[in-house]
């Protein structure tokens, strides 16, 4: 490992979460980065460049015609046992489809950032979570954050975590476009000899490239074995959910920060109304939760970070006791209903009613008024009042 | 260039956890024989043959076996594309449809 003339000491920086990507990145070593710039992820990859092109970071940056071929890139140079990078959005991340099936089946630890944003057509640049929410089958690990703060970290988390053996595979950090990515604020900057300790150089298994044990790598498999490879793949996934949590946890133990793992509960102990959701709706859930409890009603939240591998068990103890819950999605699945609403509904199994809020679509705004009418709702549905199950949160001329 | 050789010895997993941990397996080891598609076979005409190497240089499959007093092609490995037969300066090889003759 080269230890570069600017390594990073500990500091507090006031920095866009785009650009809290691109420390957290710097400070994991990546070997190569291969990347496509799309609104709004452009400024992690453009930092990141300036990384390298400064001499800060010891690592080639390759520059790629598309998102396809930077996750493409991504795979040969995983394969010859590099750490790597990528990040993308939307239609780029829609692009990189077929590349990131190949990642998870080849049990690549690849690491990218995804900035949430909305799919094409109507063509729009703003957040939601249907572009990931579409990679939902692709055997990646998906981790929504919900700050500056927490995406750095998370960022750091999610090599430890995809690197495990138990694990090897691909991790997708989101991040929602615009009010997370392009929003400002205070992080802190861990040191590099501290990240060093936390996070060592990547030991990749047997499954690579090595001219001393020449290996055919991201084989054919026949009909006759393809079920074992899909059942390891599962296997990774059930067996990251605990180690999701312990990273988080020596996480904590070295920085002084730490994210709940799976999911982090706020005001759950007692709660009777619960909502659960993913990303930065959480921020301003918090507030509205604060407000119902001084108001008398024991309301709650759960911000799931972890999509996939799904925290089905936590979410069933979660609901014992619980009178009504809402989840909240920034997706939809035409003809059903939103893709989390739709895994909690699983989980819990009508232990408690439930409505499905679809919110905050394409960069709308999800406000606090919002968030306590969906509060609301949910208290009269658990009252015995008839409710939607599934409800357009904000949609125009109707009440809300 | 050897030519294929099927490695008798090999295992394969008897349980999850002896499987590779991604989808990968040793290079240049072959299992069975790989050649069933065939649908014509190049026949060679030894009298003919000058020994020119040509055949054996192209081979995509490294199906001409040298180890004998006269060349040969190995039936096991050749997937009958011709190859050798278009390329032969002296016409040795000559393309049968398989079935045509009886074994």
């Amino acid at each position: 490992m080269t230890t570069l003339s600017k390594d990073l000491a500990a500091s507090r920086q006031f920095i866009s979460a785009n650009d809290a990507v691109s420390y957290g990145v710097r400070l994991c070593r990546p070997e190569v980065i291969a990347a496509y710039p799309i609104t709004p992820q452009t400024t992690v990859v453009e930092k990141l460049s300036e990384f390298v092109a400064n001499q800060e970071m010891d690592c080639q940056y390759v520059n790629v015609e598309s998102e396809h071929s930077a996750m493409a890139a991504c795979l040969g140079a995983a394969l010859m046992g590099c750490r790597t990078f990528t990040a993308s959005s939307s239609q780029g991340l829609l692009y990189m489809c077929e590349m990131l099936h190949y990642v998870s089946g080849s049990r690549l630890p690849i690491v990218m950032m995804n900035a949430n944003r909305t799919v094409a057509a109507p063509w729009n640049i703003y957040g939601d979570h249907r572009d990931s929410i579409a990679m939902r089958d692709a055997g990646w690990l998906q981790l929504y954050v919900e700050s500056a703060q927490e995406a750095l970290d998370t960022v750091i988390q999610a090599y430890k975590v995809a690197e495990n053996h138990q694990v090897m595979t691909p991790v997708m950090v989101c991040l929602d476009g615009f009010v997370l990515t392009h929003t400002y604020e205070v992080v802190k900057v861990p040191s590099q000899a501290e990240v060093d300790r936390f996070l060592p150089p990547y030991a990749p298994t047997e499954n690579r490239l090595d001219l001393a044990a020449p290996k055919s790598c991201c084989i054919s498999v026949s009909p006759e074995w393809q079920t074992e490879y899909r059942y390891k793949q599962h296997a990774a996934m059930q067996a990251a959910k605990k180690i999701i949590g312990d990273v988080d946890a020596a996480f904590g133990a070295q920085f002084g920060r730490r994210y709940g793992g799976l999911l982090e509960e706020y005001r759950c102990e007692d709660a009777e109304y619960v909502l659960l959701m993913m990303g930065t709706i959480a921020g301003t859930a918090r507030l509205v939760v604060d407000k119902l409890r001084e108001g008398g009603v024991k309301a709650g939240l759960v911000k799931i970070r972890s999509f996939r591998p799904f925290p089905r068990e936590e979410i069933v103890r979660l609901a014992q006791g619980v009178k009504g819950i809402g989840i909240v999605d920034r997706d939809i699945s035409f003809g059903y209903e939103g893709a989390l609403g739709t895994e909690v509904k699983g989980a819990v199994q009508g232990a408690a009613p439930a409505i499905n809020f679809i919110a905050g679509l394409s960069g709308r705004d999800v406000t606090k008024d919002n968030i306590e009418a969906m509060y609301r709702k949910v208290i009269d549905l658990a009252r015995g009042q008839a409710e939607e199950e599934i409800q357009f949160v904000g949609l125009r001329w109707e009440q809300w | 260039m050897q030519k294929p050789s099927i490695n008798h010895s090999f295992q394969y997993p008897g349980s999850i956890g002896e499987m590779p941990s991604g989808p990968c397996a040793d290079a240049g080891v072959l299992v069975e024989a790989n050649a069933g598609w065939r649908v014509f076979r190049p026949v060679l005409d030894a009298a003919k043959c000058v020994k020119c190497l040509k055949c054996w240089l192209i081979c995509p499959d490294g199906a001409i076996d040298r180890s004998g007093k006269d060349y040969a092609i190995d039936y096991a490995f050749c997937k009958g594309c011709g190859i050798c037969a278009y390329e032969c300066p002296t016409k040795s090889i000559r393309m049968e449809k398989e079935g045509d003759d009886v074994e």
